[in-house]
């Protein structure tokens, strides 16, 4: 920690170190620190994935080998998928701005199960060990894609029981936190604030807990009954042992369709709270907003096999799938409409959270509506399996999830950590990122519209200038990341100012804490009168 | 820091047990992914799953639904006794509690080593010649047992520790959800067992 120039950060939870400064940190229970535990180790992983991205895009730079070999390609994009995936995405927004705001803004001085909420980070500790590991021991790195189908994944050599296992325990950490947000709404609500009275951020954040809690256990035992596959022989996906590779994929989509929603849904919450700060009005349609993360928690369970249109279903379950995919649209439009009559009319300042929420409403947008051309079943025929998936897809993730991560980032930071950032750098770095994203991923729509399979090491001349201008977005994407890890850690610890109360004027409970709050966050419980978009 | 610390007087018995229960229904739905398997397979194979279901030694799977029925009643029982403030009978019918979870165990050890013995186990000579449904079936029974008896194993720890907890009085009759949340939990792998027991040994 920097010097502590100010009483609030004196005071603050930052500063309790006790006798023995790791231990305190490594072992408390307090959901702040927790988050703050989590947000630097999915920060880790999130550059070592993105390292690895890179490598690949090094290595489609230009037709043939460039600098590995298909079968090195084929394991690093599986370990890129399984970081990017278990480690960083799916946690990501939950645990980290949900462990440390969730409290906050429902009124509370913890979560429900402090304990729980410490066990379930040292479980994502000991799933991300397993699932460095599964990459340097045993016999070769994984090579199966972050799917896992069978039969590949119960038939290749290479250290898969081992990476399984670690998404089963990642599952496990995950339910976990899924299962102590649950409980945290629904008991540790400050007096007066009733369902309709919660900000939005803990709506989205009760949704994916739901789907959290639902939908990981299925995941969970496909992935021992792969492991008991590979060990004991039971073979319920090999068709020589008797069993069906489709009922995997079912099985597998069945959780990871679902686990898109864990993903995307409290990105959603971060920009329902940002927009309103920045517009200086309340939130047009709450109810609809805070009932549509419901829907698509709802909606979006019956969709999975639309990741499945070529695999053979019949007709029947094919339109129905379909179908269902572009009701589940519906609730994500819904939101995006209110975000923008939210802002319409509104005096509005452009400040960086501001700058990264609406480039994730255009990033969703895009990355929603491709998803749209992938639901359809004709179109889907074309382009399955091929790099306009793979665009669309980070899209979603990066593009939406991603820029919410980096709004929430902006938007809390000086609530954290007591400092302010130089916004003019942060705003440098956004544009650097911005432009870098398109610059990486809009090419592979292209690309893969004429025809670019997903998951190859080499292509065909033609492609070529897609693949180039691709990769020289993923320099630009990495020095405008590294930019703004630069301004957030090492500038602010230097140069930082202290962070006032409420640097943006917003209205929610947060903003009335000091900046960064107490250990026990209230000194007194709020009882709460009104809804918290009050402008 | 000197100051009396808020964090520590929290307490929800409600919401431990709000908790509880939201935990079992993702063991349900744990066990639901292999009840799934189970209902497609057999409609593919109903023809193999007759004829393997009689290998089953519906015996040995009566008695042990019969133990573990008795084993939620005792379970039942010692909340009643710690409400009663009756420490040492609580702490005996913990105690039979774990052992009846011990005998079905060892009945399941030696249902286990019969089929073994037998030839009939994943990767086995034998089981390569069974009829394509046999074969899952038995690769079922085994999954399904075993990651039930897993469970059994889960449990008789957790019991073990809430019977000490009663032994040294920090489970009591003011402060009782923790043996009331192991006892869901007892009936939890109980429950299961229900639906484990009819779909292998009972229907044929």
């Amino acid at each position: 920690m920097a010097k502590l120039d100010t009483p609030a950060l004196e005071q603050s939870f930052l500063n309790n170190h006790g006798k023995n400064p790791i231990r305190a940190w490594l072992f408390s229970t307090d959901h702040k620190r927790i988050g703050i535990l989590y947000l630097l180790s999915i920060g880790f992983f999130f550059l070592v994935g993105g390292l690895l991205g890179g490598l690949m895009r090094i290595e489609l730079i230009a037709p043939g080998e460039t600098i590995m070999d298909p079968q090195t390609y084929n394991g690093v994009f599986t370990v890129h998928g399984l970081i990017m995936i278990f480690l960083v995405v799916i946690p990501g927004l939950s645990a980290v701005f949900g462990n440390f705001f969730l409290p906050i803004l429902i009124g509370a001085r913890d979560v429900a199960f402090p304990k729980l909420n410490l066990l379930s980070w040292w479980l994502y500790i000991f799933g991300a060990i397993l699932a460095i590991s599964s990459q340097f021991l045993g016999s070769g790195a994984p090579d199966t894609g972050w799917t896992f189908y069978a039969p590949y994944s119960t038939e290749t050599g290479s250290n898969v029981v081992l990476a399984v296992f670690s998404a089963f325990v990642l599952g496990f950490s995950s339910i976990l936190t899924g299962l102590n947000f649950i409980v945290t709404v629904h008991r540790m609500r400050a007096p007066g604030m009733t369902w309709f009275k919660m900000p939005l951020f803990p709506w989205s954040l009760y949704a994916t807990a739901w789907i959290q809690v639902l939908a990981t256990p299925i995941v969970g035992v496909t992935f021992l009954m792969i492991v008991a596959e590979r060990l004991f022989q039971i073979g319920f996906f090999d068709p020589s042992l008797g069993g069906d590779p489709l009922l995997y994929q079912h099985l597998f989509w069945i959780y990871s369709h679902p686990a898109v929603y864990i993903m995307i849904l409290p990105a959603m919450g971060v920009v329902t709270e940002i927009i309103p700060t920045f517009a200086k009005k309340h939130i047009f349609g709450y109810k609809a907003i805070a009932l549509s993360s419901l829907a698509i928690a709802a909606v979006g369970y019956f969709v999975w096999g639309h990741h499945m249109y070529t695999a053979g279903m019949s007709g029947t379950a094919r339109w129905f799938f379909s179908f269902l995919t572009f009701i589940v649209a519906v609730p994500s439009a819904i939101k995006v409409f209110n975000w923008v009559a939210t802002m319409h009319k509104g005096s509005i300042t452009v400040r960086t959270p501001f700058l990264y929420t609406l480039a994730f409403i255009f990033l969703f947008m895009i990355g929603g509506l491709t998803g749209l051309w992938l639901g359809a079943l004709a179109t889907n025929v074309h382009l399955h399996d091929t790099a306009f998936v793979v665009a669309h897809f980070h899209y979603i993730i990066f593009g939406g999830m991603g820029f919410a991560f980096f709004a929430g980032l902006h938007y809390w930071y000086p609530k954290m950590f007591g400092k302010m950032y130089d916004e003019k750098l942060a705003n440098v770095a956004f544009v650097i990122i911005f432009i870098g994203f398109n610059l990486l991923y809009f090419p592979l729509f292209i690309i893969g519209m004429q025809g670019m399979p997903r998951r190859y090491a080499d292509y065909l001349p033609e492609y070529t200038g897609g693949h180039f201008w691709s990769t020289m977005g993923a320099i630009v994407l990495i020095t405008g990341a590294l930019l703004m890890i630069y301004n957030l850690i090492i500038r602010t610890r230097k140069k930082g100012t202290p962070a006032e109360m409420n640097p943006w004027g917003g209205k929610s409970l947060e903003w009335t804490l000091e900046s960064p709050p107490k250990e026990h966050n209230f000194d007194e419980i709020p009882t709460i009168t009104e809804n918290p978009y009050n402008y | 820091m000197a100051h009396s610390n808020p964090l520590l007087e929290h307490r929800d018995d409600e919401g431990a047990k709000i908790g509880m229960w939201i935990f079992i229904f993702t063991e349900i739905l744990l066990f639901g992914g292999l009840f799934l398997v189970y209902a497609v397979f057999r409609n593919q194979y109903s023809e193999d799953f007759h004829t393997a279901a009689f290998e089953l030694n519906a015996f040995v799977g009566t008695l042990n639904t019969v133990i573990l029925l008795c084993s939620s009643a005792t379970v039942a029982m010692s909340i009643t006794a710690v409400l009663k403030k009756d420490r040492k009978t609580a702490m005996i019918l913990l105690g039979i509690t774990l052992v009846l979870a011990l005998v079905f165990m060892v009945n399941k050890y030696f249902e286990w080593s019969h089929k073994i013995h037998e030839g009939i186990y994943p990767g086995s000579e034998l089981m390569a010649d069974l009829e394509r449904g046999e074969l899952l079936f038995f690769s079922l029974y085994y999954f399904m047992t075993g990651l039930h008896a897993l469970h059994i194993l889960i449990g008789m720890t957790i019991l073990t520790v809430i019977l000490f907890k009663v032994r040294n009085g920090s489970v009591n009759d003011d402060k009782i959800v923790l043996l009331e949340n192991g006892g869901l939990y007892w009936h939890l792998v109980d429950l299961i067992w229900i639906f484990l027991f009819p779909l292998l040994y009972l229907i044929t």
